[in-house]
């Protein structure tokens, strides 16, 4: 995989999934009801998906589709089926004018400060080096399993007791006051 | 490719940021954070390309981190529902002066 083999189909696939992915977020934020934000959501999902495969990372790739696509948005929508918050109708969640106002001037000042950050003449100048991939040996896990389990391994463990904690916290959390 | 990957994850996360500002139902506002945090891991990935598979690991980290906050901050929105019977942000206000 990658830019060596038919580099005019990667650059092609690489635009196409970057402007679907860009194009599902704009309709994710800009739609009314829970239900279809969260489908647009799943689509830039997947795109950001086929995107990471592109960039050499096969098992990021996989672990975006199971955990996020797969779990964390059914558990969203799951929410939304258990509020009874589909109906579009009865909630108009949009701020004002002034709201959006606010909110589109800070997007774009972010994006335009990352551009002015890459075009300044300084130099704490952004720099995007030319890519020179260190050769991947030991196939597509291997690379990530080594430091997962060596120079990280605290913070692995660490996270097992965060599941934990997280599991524990939404049961008391979202369980019934009076059921006993 | 490398460029148009972080522009890509920067205008993603823009995105994510006016979706925080503007929305008043308090699940979309969640969604909103983890399209930020999507934005964060392909710009990780991408640089992974280039300095080594540390920032695959680090993507890990930010999916079990995220899964979890999806599982503690949806119990939240339950349990204000059931107090509240709302999620709309507005209607939210009781530490308000």
């Amino acid at each position: 995989m990658g830019n060596e083999f038919l580099p005019l189909f990667y650059t092609f696939n690489f635009y196409l999934f970057g402007l679907v992915a860009l194009a599902c977020a704009l309709m994710f934020v800009t739609r009314k009801s829970p239900v279809a934000a969260a489908m647009w959501l799943v689509g830039a999902m997947f795109s950001l998906a086929a995107l990471y495969v592109m960039l050499d990372a096969q098992f990021v790739g996989a672990m975006q589709v199971l955990v996020y696509t797969g779990a964390i948005m059914v558990v969203f929508l799951f929410v939304v089926m258990l509020l009874n918050l589909g109906n579009p109708g009865e909630l108009s969640d949009i701020r004002g004018k002034w709201g959006r106002l606010v909110a589109g001037f800070v997007g774009l000042a972010l994006v335009a400060e990352l551009m002015a950050l890459a075009k300044s003449p300084l130099d704490l100048r952004l720099v995007v080096p030319a890519v020179t991939a260190p050769p991947q040996t030991g196939g597509v896990i291997a690379p990530i399993a080594g430091p997962l389990f060596k120079e990280y391994l605290l913070a692995f463990e660490l996270t097992s007791i965060l599941l934990l904690v997280a599991i524990m916290g939404a049961v008391v959390l979202a369980k019934k006051k009076d059921a006993r | 490719m490398l460029a148009e990957s972080l522009a890509l994850s920067a205008a993603l996360f823009a995105i994510g940021v006016v979706g925080v500002l503007t929305r008043r139902n308090a699940i979309i506002v969640f969604m909103c954070v983890e399209l930020m945090l999507n934005a964060v891991n392909l710009s990780f990935v991408a640089l992974s390309k280039l300095y080594g598979a540390t920032g695959q690991v680090f993507v890990i980290f930010v999916m079990t981190v995220a899964a979890a906050e999806a599982a503690v901050g949806l119990a939240i929105i339950i349990a204000i529902f059931r107090h509240k019977q709302t999620v709309n942000l507005q209607n939210i206000n009781l530490l308000r002066g």
